[in-house]
């Protein structure tokens, strides 16, 4: 009982969180440059046509009326339409999201492979040569640009090599898209059983994806590094040593899971960069995601889009973290009420 | 990240002066660091005047590869690329510098006076912070430049406001921490005014900390610049900018013209590099106990 009330708990307390993504959303996307007015009413507007859609659009009203239209709006799912495609923002935004997850989390589980271990590692063999890699891998990670690796790789794997697809898309060409049910094209082709899509849309995932985790891996790295060090140090550390365990046992059942929770914490903050590395990933690999999107609205002045892609990525963000604070209460029986 | 053991006790009579040059010694990378950021500083300042070709100027020899006339080889308008990196660090530093300034100056005193004068003011502060924080921060600043218009000037301002809460939370916690203090009471039973006491006595004595949140963002304030840029934020061309210079050469990469992204790429890598372990080495002289 007492988990399900922390989790309503904490539910609650993101609520004000939503609220204020909502109200600076709206705050930013009514100054936008472009007149969304002069924009519906096309290339032959007279400033009355112009007048007229803008009261049609209730964009003359005074702004606290407006911002009531845009919670209305909202509460509906109502996100406006794209100027520059024509369909909803939210249809557009929910056939690209899984693009944007499928890769994100992929990165995410790959760079949380590398990471754990490589702390793990450095933490229990200080000062040898795979804690000075760490210390490199965290000081190098943290300076690259994410656009930059991207086209390194790019350079190297697909130009020199020739060992990946060109950077275009999710797919080849020569394939159709897997039948929808997951949008993550990985779990569709398996679910479909076509092994050669699945094979094609990995290849194509691989290089984004290693982009995206070189720069995830830094900080979690260094905070398993850290937390390792610290766990492995303490008293009931040495305690269940003295005890006579064995120090695989000692390693995993009583650091690592002490270790765990600053780690998970972390990955909240690593969610945020991700999120935003993601929107230069998705440009330099043509990724047909949220991000990708958002950048041809931003070039456009298409507010209701930009408005949009901002609020979905904020929620994602607020749900990723909610995610990381369940699973932090799920590990740490000590977050009972006061979670 | 050097060994724990070998840490100065602190109240030891070591000065200053000594700790510092043990921390360079003992972590010859600092020192590194300090020749890099130097390095970086004299071709923001001098580079403009040295440069061999116009940056900006267009010639019939596009894409050429690097050779003895061309450094670092010549872009798709046969403009020469060693010019363009060298002439843009001065436009990257200063995108990057004034918005740390900014930041700092701007969440240093929101951050103190929260922290300061608690209550009502602190709990409202704390919450907009919460929700600055609750974006995406990349997300975030590209709204904001997408919103307030598309200049270098508010590149500078979102990137300032992105960086804006990390400031202002160091420097509430290092304000509440100080508040009770022995000499802050003396200073204000000697008549200060509480304005006077925050910025004459509190701040100042919080600023160690405080630098060593500068240099470990300054890193991070480029590569947000940098990004911006790269997708079509900002800075336009044809101004060298080392993010839009990737992007420019981003389409000559699948056809193995490296050198457009390679130069300008490496030396946002340096520069940001640079300025996150001079960030480490700072910390080890204000703070050895927070050493990872």
């Amino acid at each position: 009982m007492d988990r399900v009330l922390v989790v309503f708990k904490r539910l609650l307390q993101a609520m004000p969180t939503v609220f204020g993504i909502v109200v600076i959303t709206f705050l930013l996307t009514r100054a936008l440059p472009g007149d969304p007015a002069v924009f519906f009413a096309g290339p032959a507007a007279t400033p009355e046509s112009i007048a007229e859609i803008r009261t049609e659009l209730g964009l003359d009203q005074p702004l606290p009326v407006q911002f009531g239209r845009y919670l209305n709006d909202l509460s509906r799912g109502e996100l406006g339409a794209s100027m520059t495609t024509g369909q909803p923002v939210i249809q557009e935004l929910v056939t690209r999201l899984p693009a944007s997850l499928e890769l994100t989390l992929v990165a995410l589980v790959l760079s949380l492979c590398i990471a754990l271990p490589l702390g793990v590692l450095a933490a229990t063999k200080q000062d040898s040569w795979i804690d000075q890699l760490c210390r490199f891998v965290v000081t190098a990670g943290v300076s690259l640009p994410t656009f930059f690796t991207g086209l390194l790789l790019v350079y190297i794997f697909y130009y020199l090599l020739g060992w990946a697809p060109p950077p275009l898309g999710r797919l080849d060409i020569l394939y159709l898209s897997p039948p929808h049910v997951t949008g993550f094209y990985l779990i569709d082709a398996l679910i479909d059983g076509d092994l050669e899509v699945f094979w094609s849309s990995l290849k194509q995932l691989a290089l984004p994806a290693i982009t995206l985790a070189l720069f995830t891996l830094a900080p979690l790295a260094r905070m398993t590094r850290a937390a390792m060090l610290q766990s492995l140090g303490s008293d009931y550390v040495r305690t269940a040593r003295a005890c006579g365990l064995t120090y695989p046992k000692v390693l995993r059942t009583y650091a690592l899971r002490n270790a765990m929770l600053p780690v998970i914490t972390t990955l909240g903050m690593v969610f945020s960069f991700s999120l935003g590395a993601n929107v230069l990933v998705e440009k330099v690999f043509s990724w047909p995601g949220i991000g990708s999107f958002a950048i041809e609205a931003l070039i456009a002045s298409d507010y209701a889009a930009v408005q949009g892609f901002v609020l979905a990525m904020a929620l994602l963000f607020v749900l990723l973290n909610l995610c990381v604070d369940l699973i932090y209460t799920l590990v740490d029986p000590r977050v009972k009420i006061d979670g | 990240m050097a060994d724990q053991t070998d840490i100065p006790t602190a109240g030891n009579n070591t000065s200053f002066l000594a700790h510092m040059r043990y921390a360079i010694v003992s972590n010859p990378v600092t020192l590194l660091a300090m020749t890099l950021f130097s390095v970086i500083i004299l071709t923001a300042v001098f580079g403009p005047y040295l440069v061999p070709y116009d940056p900006l100027a267009s010639t019939s020899q596009a894409l050429i590869p690097p050779s003895w006339q061309h450094w670092f080889g010549t872009d798709h308008l046969g403009r020469d690329v060693f010019s363009r990196v060298v002439v843009a660090t001065r436009l990257d530093l200063t995108i990057s510098v004034s918005a740390v300034a900014l930041s700092f100056v701007v969440g240093t005193s929101l951050g103190g006076i929260a922290g300061f004068w608690g209550g009502w003011l602190d709990s409202t502060f704390g919450r907009l912070m919460d929700t600055i924080m609750a974006f995406p921060l990349f997300v975030l600043a590209m709204g904001i430049v997408a919103a307030s218009g598309n200049t270098v000037q508010n590149v500078v301002i979102a990137t300032a406001i992105i960086n804006l809460p990390f400031y202002a939370r160091v420097a509430r916690a290092e304000v509440v921490v100080r508040r009770q203090a022995g000499w802050v009471q003396a200073s204000q039973l000697a008549g200060n005014g509480p304005w006077r006491i925050l910025f004459g006595r509190i701040l100042p004595n919080a600023l160690p900390p405080m630098m060593v949140q500068i240099s470990l963002n300054m890193g991070w304030a480029i590569l947000n610049a940098a990004g911006l840029s790269f997708i079509g934020l900002g800075v336009r061309p044809p101004t060298a900018e080392w993010g839009i210079m990737v992007a420019e050469g981003a389409g000559y990469i699948v056809s193995g013209q490296w050198w457009l992204v390679l130069f300008p790429g490496a030396a946002l890598m340096l520069a940001v590099f640079t300025f996150n372990l001079l960030g480490d080495g700072l910390r080890d002289i204000v703070d050895p106990q927070r050493r990872t």
